[in-house]
């Protein structure tokens, strides 16, 4: 047990202390949901209605779609540069990896929800009935989603460039029929079918329903517990993905 | 008689329906440096993953420091250097073997003595990208010492180093052998071969030997490694 402890949070430290080193890479996954969220601002300067309407979904959007991109490509360069294989032979469990990864892009993850939550809230004043605190905690584990998702379609990938492409292939579908462009009722009904099977749709279910209520609805939580289990579904399918042995 | 780190009974491996190993059966005794020598592509690299239990076994039977390969206890007392260098470029000297060195559970202090033996001491601040190679194929070797493994699996680690360092290192290997560590170490290079006790010799797949240096020379009447694998080949065919 203690072992595994110590591997993960090692693990952990290792990816912070690499990011460390690409401060670059830090600035972007916080700066940029925010630039977005300022940029949409702008575009519905004349429309506060329009955009008090779609900035709560987009507060969980953004950050599930950087994340997807940085963790695949991150895991995916584990796994070409060798250092995968090498870790595959060394005393530390598939789960310690994966949890390490997650604890590292979840402390960025409560960092840049924080920052783009505030703005919208806060400095962009948006009317949200229910509690400030479960919209944020949304975006939070909107972002860990985005993580998890990541690392599993690493897997499978060959080369960087097909990890790119995951995010049209996997994200924009959820982002497009998720209920943000169109509510769920009006769309055709196979589609609207084929959304239920989307964890993003619950997502941006969640963050509309407590903009629009006062309370936290039972659905609300139904929305969270399904983004969360799918979350942790995608986790335990990434560790299948990961080999010891080849052939 | 010194007991068998490792022990391979007819092991195989078939790779996308290519028999990659056949039928290889050698014993490698505790203590002992062994050269796994061959051309690139005679199958070193897979039976060194197979050693280290990352390489699926498809015929026969493999027993490292007494248990099957890929056992999760090996994992502690292997260590392991692949063909690529295997080390992340986005941390410094020091981080990287402080990660793995937590990983083993082996001291701080030995990352420090780690550090002067593959002599980068002055170098250990600087991020691993910014390395040279030799420097770089030094460090993914100072990982595999950590944690004092009983087994230490390297391959090709003196490619491309320069002489002096070679030396050095071969240096180290045989210290290592003396205290009771084993050593596999792959090379396509012949003249490496004459700094070990004991030699696998891989061609297709296939051993051409297994034993004692010694012995290999005095069996084909040859005064070099080079030249006694050159006949063995030709042996072979004649049979």
């Amino acid at each position: 047990m203690m072992y595994h402890l110590r591997a993960t949070v090692a693990t952990m430290y290792r990816i912070l202390r690499q990011l460390s080193h690409d401060p670059r890479t830090i600035a972007l996954i916080f700066i940029v949901p925010c630039v977005l969220m300022a940029l949409l601002r702008w575009l519905f300067d004349e429309n506060d209605r329009l955009f008090n309407q779609i900035a709560p979904a987009l507060l969980g959007v953004f950050p599930f779609v950087i994340m997807f991109i940085i963790t695949s490509i991150t895991t995916l360069r584990e796994r070409t540069t060798g250092t995968m294989e090498r870790l595959m032979a060394m005393p530390i469990g598939k789960l310690d990896l994966i949890f390490g990864y997650m604890l590292a892009f979840g402390l960025l993850a409560i960092v840049q929800a924080l920052l783009a939550s505030t703005l919208v809230l806060y400095v962009f004043n948006i009317d949200v009935m229910g509690p400030h605190w479960f919209l944020i905690v949304m975006a939070l584990v909107d972002s860990l989603l985005g993580a998890a998702l990541g690392l599993f379609v690493s897997a499978f990938a060959r080369t960087e460039f097909q990890a790119v492409q995951f995010m049209p292939a996997f994200v924009l579908p959820q982002v497009l029929i998720g209920g943000l462009f169109l509510p769920l009722s009006q769309m055709p009904d196979l589609l609207e079918k084929i959304a239920y099977f989307l964890p993003l749709t619950y997502a941006i279910d969640a963050l509309n329903a407590v903009t629009k209520n006062a309370d936290i609805s039972g659905d609300a939580w139904r929305d969270l517990s399904v983004v969360i289990a799918f979350t942790v579904g995608a986790l335990l399918l990434g560790a299948a993905t990961l080999r010891r042995k080849t052939r | 008689m010194q007991e068998a780190s490792i022990h391979a009974s007819k092991l195989g491996v078939i790779k996308e329906d290519l028999q990659v190993l056949e039928d290889l059966s050698f014993v490698i005794r505790k203590g002992t440096l062994t050269g796994l020598i061959g051309p690139s592509g005679s199958g070193k690299t897979t039976l060194m993953r197979s050693i280290v239990g990352v390489q699926k076994i498809t015929a026969g039977s493999l027993e490292v420091l007494g248990e099957p390969a890929g056992s999760a206890v090996l994992r502690k007392r292997i260590g392991y250097v692949t063909q690529n260098v295997a080390i992340y470029d986005d941390l410094t000297i020091e981080q990287n073997l402080r990660y793995f060195a937590r990983l083993v559970g082996a001291k701080r202090t030995q990352v420090t003595e780690i550090i002067e033996q593959i002599q980068l001491t002055e170098q250990r601040k600087r991020l691993a990208r910014n390395l040279s190679g030799g420097q770089r194929a030094r460090l993914s070797l100072a990982v595999a010492l950590l944690g004092d493994p009983d087994l230490l699996v390297l391959d090709e680690p003196t490619v491309g180093l320069d002489p002096l360092l070679r030396q050095e290192l071969w240096k180290l290997f045989a210290s290592l052998a003396k205290k009771g560590k084993t050593l596999l170490i792959s090379s396509h290079v012949m003249d490496e071969a004459e700094r070990c006790d004991a030699l696998l010799l891989l061609r297709d797949g296939k051993l051409l030997w297994n034993g004692p240096r010694q012995q290999l020379l005095e069996r084909t009447r040859e005064t070099s490694v080079e030249g006694a694998f050159i006949s063995m080949v030709k042996q072979g065919k004649k049979k």
